[in-house]
């Protein structure tokens, strides 16, 4: 019932997958887990969980999970906290952020500390599946408000200096996919509106990620700093 | 009489202002001393608040008639006692540095003080510690002392055979002895007065914003939750209940109001809320830049909000995705579900709002709107509305 079910469906062939995804659990409220970890228990592994930053850490560390899934707003830092703390020691290890509020500028910080994805808590179980499965393939997961939310911070404004052209401006093709992600279009009717592959669907989306978390746009980091994330 | 010391020492003693004043008129007589101690208290009191309470208003001509009996009774000295050597002098040197005090602290004190009256119960504090008046309050603070220790070293001077360098010295090294004790006294009392009336203030703003968001939450959260559980078997209503109020907590959180009759990004949210709120779904709405409304905005607005009647009447889903976008030289909305679908071939004969309403509306307003379903592949309205660059320069969000 959110942006998931419009945005992804579960990816083909997935359940031919010899190992289950081994995936971790961040999130200050129990309930929440328990939840999450019932509605994932048939799809994936759920190899631990964590309430606190620092329990986060030690666990994450001892488990190496092929990914976490992050609550934006937890005490002690966040889920920001326990990027930085794990980004250099567990490079392999992959973070999809998870939050009750859908104003991309909260998940900003996190995309730009190095999480994969986004998506919303209101997510089906079927759509956090697949959004796990594409994270842990090393794409990146849009919800369409994050979608317009680059848009909107990438948009070609006349006052806006473009330090790093190949970082501070998307191509017209990754606008389109973008507009069409807003649009709540799965990647496959992206790829069949727009004539190309999945995969070359994924290729985009993957290097407005890179963007997203590299470039040194004004509203980028004026966003972030808002509120104090960067 | 000039400070509002005599005032202030009677409040304190609780005996009347006149007997004060008299008894610095007879000290005066003693050499000046009168004087002398007025500006000694002068100089002093302000720093102890709860010493001194100025009058609300003073009055320069209740002053005269005992600056007409000081006069007097120096005269008096004078002409009695035929002594118009040291002691004269000293009373009369005095008694114009206090005269000159006065006049500089009158001219700069009684509009202020009226203003301080006006934004603080307790005027006095507000002259000590408003933050903007610290520096006023300090120089004065030094112009006191300065004329206190000149004062003491003219009487030292004078009283001392005129020769002696060493008495003037030691005058000098006494006064400024003094003035640091009564630095170094005053400051810390001083300082706390200050931290405690910044607390306050920080005390009353956040009680203000705790009183807001109790409000709040007492006027929609707790009434919200009461329909719930009195409707708790009834989903569609409890789903519609929670969805608004969830939306109206998001709005208070995270969004700067706009007013929907100004700006097009609030006209279209609030249009997606009025269709969630009638019928029950969700409306995922992004919004990619904004601009002012007019009429043929608004028109756009309209046939979007009949976008989205048409998808929550006719889709049978629960979510519907609002998609808008303003470029500098147009204006598109898109608005999808994945639903039934229809056969648009056939729309005039069930569906007359997509008819009149979209397609029409957005031809009349020089727009224009495709429409794209199936059945079984759902629907998706474009409302594509060209604008004039001057008019939609602006992007901000």
């Amino acid at each position: 019932m959110t942006m998931a079910d419009q945005s992804m469906e579960p990816v083909e062939g997935a359940g031919a997958r010899a190992e289950r995804l081994r995936v971790f659990l961040v999130d200050d409220h129990a309930m929440f887990r328990a939840g999450v970890r019932a509605e994932l228990g048939a799809h994936v592994e759920v190899v631990g969980e964590a309430s606190t930053v620092a329990e986060a850490v030690n666990r994450i560390a001892a488990t190496v999970p092929d990914v976490v899934l992050l609550d934006v707003h937890m005490p002690d830092g966040g889920g920001r906290a326990v990027l930085e703390a794990m980004r250099r020691t567990h490079p392999q290890v992959k973070f999809l952020a998870l939050s009750v509020s859908d104003a991309a500028e909260d998940v900003i910080g996190l995309i730009r500390a190095g999480a994969r994805g986004y998506v919303t808590k209101t997510i089906s179980p079927d759509e956090l599946t697949a959004a796990i499965r594409r994270v842990a393939d090393g794409d990146a997961v849009f919800s369409p408000r994050l979608a317009g939310f680059v848009l909107d911070a990438f948009a070609a404004r006349p006052d806006a200096p473009v330090a790093d052209p190949e970082l501070d401006q998307l191509t017209n093709r990754e606008r389109e996919v973008l507009r069409l992600l807003a649009r709540g279009y799965a990647y496959k009717e992206i790829a069949k509106e727009l004539f190309i592959s999945i995969k070359t669907v994924e290729t985009h989306v993957s290097n407005v990620l890179r963007k997203l978390q590299m470039s040194n746009r004004y509203e980028l980091s004026r966003w972030a700093a808002d509120r104090r994330l960067v | 009489m000039a400070a509002g010391v005599a005032a202030g020492i009677a409040e304190h003693l609780g005996i009347s202002v006149l007997r004060v004043r008299v008894a610095f008129m007879v000290l005066l007589g003693l050499s000046g001393l009168g004087l002398l101690l007025y500006a000694a208290f002068w100089a002093v009191v302000p720093l102890r608040p709860g010493d001194t309470s100025v009058p609300p208003r003073r009055d320069v001509g209740q002053l005269l008639p005992f600056v007409a009996i000081g006069l007097g009774v120096l005269l008096m000295q004078v002409i009695v006692f035929d002594s118009i050597g040291a002691a004269g002098t000293a009373g009369w040197l005095v008694a114009i540095i206090a005269v000159g005090a006065g006049v500089i602290w009158h001219q700069s004190a009684p509009e202020r003080r009226r203003q301080w009256g006006e934004s603080l119960a307790v005027p006095w504090l507000g002259a000590v510690v408003e933050e903007s008046d610290r520096r006023a309050f300090v120089l004065r603070f030094i112009g006191g002392g300065v004329l206190v220790a000149v004062g003491i070293i003219g009487v030292a001077a004078v009283y001392s055979p005129a020769q002696n360098l060493d008495a003037v010295i030691n005058g000098i090294i006494f006064a400024f002895v003094g003035l640091a004790g009564v630095g170094v006294v005053a400051a810390p009392v001083l300082w706390r007065t200050y931290n405690q009336l910044r607390s306050e203030r920080e005390g009353r703003i956040r009680e203000q914003e705790r009183a807001e968001l109790a409000a709040m939450v007492h006027d929609q959260v707790l009434h919200t939750l009461a329909l719930i559980q009195r409707n708790a078997s009834d989903v569609k209503t409890v789903q519609r209940l929670a969805r608004g109020q969830e939306r109206s907590l998001r709005n208070w959180l995270y969004k700067p109001t706009a007013s929907p009759t100004e700006r097009f990004a609030a006209a279209l949210e609030q249009a997606a809320a009025e269709v969630e709120d009638t019928f029950a779904i969700t409306v995922e709405a992004v919004v990619v830049g904004d601009r002012e409304t007019d009429e043929r905005v608004g028109a756009l607005v309209a046939a979007a909000r009949e976008a989205l009647v048409n998808a929550a009447r006719h889709a049978g889903v629960q979510t519907v995705s609002l998609y808008a976008e303003v470029e500098p030289d147009q204006v598109s909305v898109f608005v999808r579900d994945r639903g039934k679908g229809f056969d648009p071939d056939t729309v005039e004969d069930h569906r007359h709002g997509v008819r009149g309403s979209i397609i029409g509306r957005m031809k009349r307003h020089g727009g224009r709107a495709e429409i794209r379903s199936g059945p079984g592949e759902g629907t998706e309205i474009r409302l594509i509305l060209p604008t004039s660059r001057d008019s939609s320069a602006e992007r901000d969000r």
